[in-house]
């Protein structure tokens, strides 16, 4: 009965002429409802994250005497320094960084490339190539997994590049993978953009005899740099959190990036969920950084290659 | 300047603009694409063919190419009669697939209801929006806390001694819900954004014949979202394709766990390596991709590029 009630006010309401002035006044049901389904739904949503930092802060002593769902005992960061300290996390921090530089940097500026080329002039092979790229990227990596695991191990590296001497097992394998990779989705992205810049900006430098180089360079390249910032913060976040390329393509445990590295600290150095908790949300923070203070970049990168198009 | 001014037909210009590239630009250009599209074609699709070619043979990985067996569609017959694992694979794949749609229904809907005009919307849509930022296997470690059997936050809540990942036959569920948790958050940041583009006065104009909230939205913005919808489409799917760290992290993807991208991977990185077997199940993850992501394809590449050409 409540329910009947409810919506025949609401539709009144709705119905009503002066709409907006009486919704400003009144709290309206529909909305009380709409708030308390919508704090739920985030309640529920940070529950998982809130208890791992819960349980993170807790010594392990204090959770085995008091279990784990209390309260009391000591709080601190000593499960933190201890999982830093431990596993050694600076070192999976560092493989992170060989990795992921070049890779989000290679990534964008090969991109960018083939998107100039494609989006600013007219070959005939155009949508060809921008369908290769785009259809390889939306492959699961597991497609080609094993011939490229294969193809790894027989490209040859020079001992300097790498002790096994081959690409399998190396910062330079790794690197290749995620470019060549992730190299579509920003090509896809990215050509969109360029296609929105007008035309006159190029051609005028083109009477002026510049070459389609410097077209690229002082021109196109520099129009683009909010999708570059978007992108550049969308693709940090994806290749750290790749976990795959590097369990398959990676033999040696210590050269592993820190994603997937976790998978084999645990059991070694993380034994109680304390510590678990602890090394879990370490190896998140840099995405948590970038979550609050990149936000607005990742979401635009993330929605450019949705919307557009 | 003034040239540049001057109108021609668009037609006219490409053409003048395509002969007045000298040959040093040419040159330019072909290398600009050239490096990308070699590397790119090298990673990615050469081992997707090679992944086809493999499937029909027998190579246990050790010695040249000249030990390779071909032995046409028996790794094929085999997947599908006799080998246990893949059948299970198959379903737990296909449930993922279609509880994902469910949670992309769940963002949708959460996606719309934040697009209102609304009292904290933005907190709402940050903190929903949070787990997309983590990788799945953080996730996943995340979520063992939780579900842990004497320890985790879900039993103490429930009062319940549930094994939630140990138990085969609810694990799959466990592992979606966590799935989902991030997918969710994903799929509504891509619709807000699609929503917020589209032009209020659509919406305007069904309040004005008197369609209600769920009509305007069926009939109106539903439609008008159809590009992003086909966006939205295309990930879920692929995303359930690729679901492989979660379930890794959790427990290696045994135990009702157990995944055609897991079986890939057993194949190569397992103590047996069988290439041929292994590609073999690539090869099948590929025909299902495939069946969404040409699909996509056609709809995307028609929508924008028919009569545009490529200006």
């Amino acid at each position: 009965m409540a329910a009947t009630g409810v919506d025949v006010d609401a539709h009144r309401t709705e119905a009503a002429a002066p709409v907006t002035v009486r919704r400003s006044r009144r709290v309206r049901p529909a909305r009380v409802l709409l708030h308390a389904f919508l704090i739920v739904t985030v309640l529920v949503w940070l529950a998982p994250l809130v208890w791992t930092v819960y349980t993170s802060l807790r010594p392990y002593p204090d959770t085995f005497r008091l279990g784990y769902f209390s309260i009391g005992g000591h709080y601190g960061f000593t499960n933190f320094a201890n999982a830093w300290n431990q596993a050694d996390l600076i070192r999976f921090y560092g493989n992170t960084l060989i990795v992921t530089v070049p890779a989000v940097l290679l990534t964008l500026l090969l991109a960018s490339f083939v998107a100039f080329a494609v989006s600013r002039f007219s070959w005939k092979l155009n949508v060809a190539v921008l369908i290769v790229f785009t259809a390889g990227n939306l492959l699961p990596q597991q497609v080609i997994i094993t011939p490229l695991y294969r193809l790894f191990l027989m490209i040859p590296l020079p001992a300097w590049m790498n002790q096994s001497g081959t690409l399998y097992d190396s910062y330079w394998g790794l690197i290749a993978i995620h470019v060549a990779f992730q190299t579509g989705f920003c090509t896809f992205v990215l050509s969109n953009y360029m296609r929105t810049i007008p035309h006159e900006l190029t051609e005028a430098a083109l009477i002026d005899g510049a070459s389609v180089w410097r077209q690229f360079w002082r021109i196109i390249l520099p129009l683009c740099r909010p999708a570059l910032a978007a992108l550049a913060t969308l693709e940090f976040i994806f290749v750290y959190n790749d976990f795959f390329w590097a369990l398959v393509l990676m033999s040696t445990g210590d050269k592993r990036p820190i994603t997937s590295a976790l998978a084999n600290l645990q059991g070694i150095y993380f034994t109680d969920d304390n510590l678990i908790a602890a090394g879990a949300l370490l190896a998140a923070l840099p995405t948590l950084i970038v979550y609050l203070t990149l936000q607005r970049q990742f979401v635009r990168g993330l929605t450019l290659g949705a919307t557009k198009g | 300047m003034a040239t540049v001014r001057r109108t021609a037909p668009a037609g006219a210009r490409a053409r003048r603009r395509a002969r007045k590239l000298t040959r040093r630009d040419r040159t330019v250009l072909a290398v600009m694409v050239g490096i990308p599209a070699a590397l790119h074609i090298a990673l990615v699709w050469v081992p997707t063919l090679g992944s086809i070619a493999l499937s029909f043979s027998r190579w246990e990985g050790v010695g040249g190419f000249d030990t390779i067996q071909w032995i046409k569609t028996l790794n094929y017959r085999q997947i599908f009669t006799i080998y246990p694992p893949f059948w299970p694979a198959v379903r737990h794949n296909f449930i993922w697939l279609g509880f994902l749609f469910l949670a992309t229904g769940f963002g949708l809907y959460l996606a719309v209801q934040l697009d209102k005009r609304l009292r904290m919307t933005r907190l709402y849509q940050s903190i929903i929006f949070l787990p997309v930022m983590l990788s799945l296997a953080i996730v996943g470690f995340i979520w063992r806390l939780v579900y842990s059997h004497d320890d985790g936050l879900l039993n103490n809540l429930l009062g319940t001694h549930v094994d939630w990942l140990g138990n085969s036959r609810i694990n799959l569920w466990a592992a979606l819900v966590a799935s989902g948790w991030r997918h969710v958050g994903y799929i509504m940041i891509i619709y807000l954004a699609g929503l917020k583009s589209l032009d209020p006065s659509l919406r305007e104009a069904a309040a004005i014949d008197g369609a209600n909230e769920w009509q305007s939205f069926r009939r109106v913005v539903f439609p008008a979202l159809k590009p992003i919808n086909v966006v939205v489409l295309v990930i879920t799917a692929i995303e359930s394709l690729r679901a492989f760290d979660l379930v890794y992290v959790i427990n290696r993807g045994t135990n009702g766990l157990e995944l055609v991208s897991v079986l890939v991977t057993n194949n190569i990185v397992g103590e047996a390596s069988r290439i041929g077997y292994g590609s073999a199940l690539a090869v099948i993850l590929l025909v299902v991709s495939l069946v969404f992501i040409i699909p996509y394809l056609v709809v995307y590449f028609r929508g924008s590029f028919a009569g545009r050409g490529a200006r």
